[in-house]
């Protein structure tokens, strides 16, 4: 690992003016960073340390309704809250679905939001990857692409983005509340993370500097907590990042369906947010005909990028799985194995 | 420049100095304190050798930067027993053939204390598994290692019911 500049600020703007040095990366739990620069993937020259900011560790309750994640809340904090768990259990069954549990107890909320992609080609550093390295090529477009991109991708880039939490939270409008050199500002989570086009390196909105501080759900978030599911396909059943994963949210009057969210994992440079099949599902029955078709439209643009044109019927049918999930209702408590499509109980049957 | 840092570890306080920011929780205690019950397998993240306890909470020491855990009460496999006396979880590793080579083992025993402390998994083979999976072992002693954790599971349970009497 090359060496670095270590500095450990003790104010937010403290941590931005350091941070918008060039050269400058944020350090939080540093699960994903220090892997990355074990393998010299990335090569910073200064890490700024935020984990002892003060105040950034909160789960806060808002007068509207809503509820605001401190930007320092620990993914296994936040999975195992039960209250959160109460309001919001398809984003409690992704944070369980991803990584392990000793990643959990350290991971954060935004660092789980601006973990990098797993691409092979971009972790390997005698790969050609246009996302390491502006213009240099991609060499996963020839190579071993079956869990790559099917929307969203460009020839410059293919690669996916590997989030787990990131999916209900953009199904769920989810907003990020960001500091930075010119004071706070907030955006949609859907409008954080970028398509590769011809800038794959250029992977979100934030702009030197910018520390997420924040992540809030909206009151209406939780309108969805007695019908919503996470499922989520993996090579392993644990431990494994998503081949395909979708979350369903539906608000449900009887058998009909009031309103639905849909978003897609594993298949994008970004959570992917299916607003074409929420809307053909707003006012229509909860059945097996109508998930399908929702399912058709949320995968209409999709193209394989590679030899993963698998991905496509595959991810058709994790979302048609998890709208009829969520339809069944929210479980008390999660499965043994959350969002696995894989049941441990003798007999289930496990065809989509 | 060098960096002051101060530990907990195994209930003794050590005042230590880095002279590089670079140096892992793992590379700390293996190196620097002779520690080197905790394992390093991947150094990535990915198989859980290196599990310690940091503030009770299991983490993986090779993806931790010693100089931002300054403070930290850390427990590794060596601060487990009491005197000869095994932990009940080292005890039931041995009563199950919960291992065969024993390198990942340390890891093991640290993330299954970890995990009976989390209350998450109950009496369920299923969500032990699933609560052990970042602990991986390539002689493949999984059936083992989940008896030997359901079982500790269990005797901690009746202690604690003991002690509580």
């Amino acid at each position: 690992m090359r060496s670095f500049e270590y500095v450990r600020p003790s104010s937010v703007s403290e941590a931005i003016a350091a941070a918008a040095e060039p050269g400058s990366v944020y350090l939080a739990a540093g699960t994903n960073l220090l892997d990355l620069m074990k393998g010299g993937v990335i090569r910073p020259d200064r890490l700024v340390d935020i984990t002892r900011l003060p105040g950034l560790d909160r789960i806060e309750p808002l007068p509207d309704g809503g509820l605001r994640i401190g930007a320092l809340v620990r993914n296994a904090d936040l999975a195992h809250d039960p209250n959160f768990f109460r309001a919001y259990p398809a984003i409690a069954e992704a944070l369980l679905a991803g990584a392990s549990a000793q990643l959990r107890n350290a991971a954060t909320v935004s660092g789980n939001l601006l973990q990098r992609t797993r691409c092979g080609y971009f972790y390997d550093t005698a790969s050609a990857c246009n996302k390491r390295q502006r213009g240099a090529g991609c060499d996963a477009r020839q190579g071993e692409n079956r869990s790559h991109a099917v929307l969203g991708w460009s020839d410059a880039c293919i690669a996916t983005h590997p989030s787990d939490f990131c999916v209900p939270l953009v199904a769920l409008d989810a907003v990020v509340e960001i500091e930075g050199r010119s004071g706070r500002r907030e955006i949609p989570i859907e409008a954080l993370h970028r398509l590769p086009g011809e800038t794959p390196d250029v992977e979100s909105a934030l702009e030197p500097g910018d520390l997420i501080v924040a992540v809030r759900l909206p009151a209406d978030a939780a309108g969805f907590a007695a019908h919503e599911r996470y499922l989520k396909l993996r090579d392993r059943t644990s431990y494994a990042f998503a081949v395909v994963s979708a979350v369903a949210a539906l608000d449900m009057d009887g058998g009909k369906i009031r309103r639905a969210r849909i978003a897609l994992g594993g298949v994008a440079a970004k959570p992917w947010r299916a607003h074409a099949a929420e809307q053909v599902l707003a006012g229509s029955d909860a059945d097996a005909a109508a998930f399908r078709h929702a399912a058709e439209l949320a995968l209409a643009d999709a193209r394989p990028s590679g030899e993963n044109g698998f991905k496509i019927e595959l991810a058709r049918r994790i979302v048609a799985r998890s709208l009829a999930l969520a339809a069944a209702g929210t479980p008390e408590r999660l499965p043994a194995l959350p969002a696995s499509p894989f049941s441990s109980a003798p007999g289930a049957c496990h065809a989509a | 420049m060098n960096f002051p840092i101060s530990l907990i570890i195994n209930g003794e306080r050590r005042d230590l100095e880095l002279t590089d920011p670079r140096v892992t929780l793992l590379d700390l205690l293996r190196e620097r304190l002779n520690l080197t019950g905790t394992k390093k397998g991947c150094d990535r993240g990915q198989c859980g050798a290196c599990t310690v306890l940091v503030d009770g909470r299991r983490i993986n020491s090779c993806l931790a930067l010693a100089v931002s855990h300054d403070g930290a009460d850390i427990l590794t496999i060596e601060g487990v027993s009491q005197g000869a006396e095994l932990h009940p979880v080292q005890a039931a590793f041995i009563a199950h053939d919960g291992f065969q080579c024993g390198f990942c083992t340390p890891g093991q025993i640290m993330s299954a204390i970890g995990l009976i402390q989390e209350g998450q998994a109950g009496d369920d083979p299923e969500r032990v598994r699933e609560g052990m999976s970042g602990n991986l072992c390539r002689c493949g002693a999984y059936v083992g290692i989940t008896d030997a954790v359901l079982e500790a599971q269990q005797h901690l349970k009746a202690a604690n019911r003991r002690n509580a009497a």
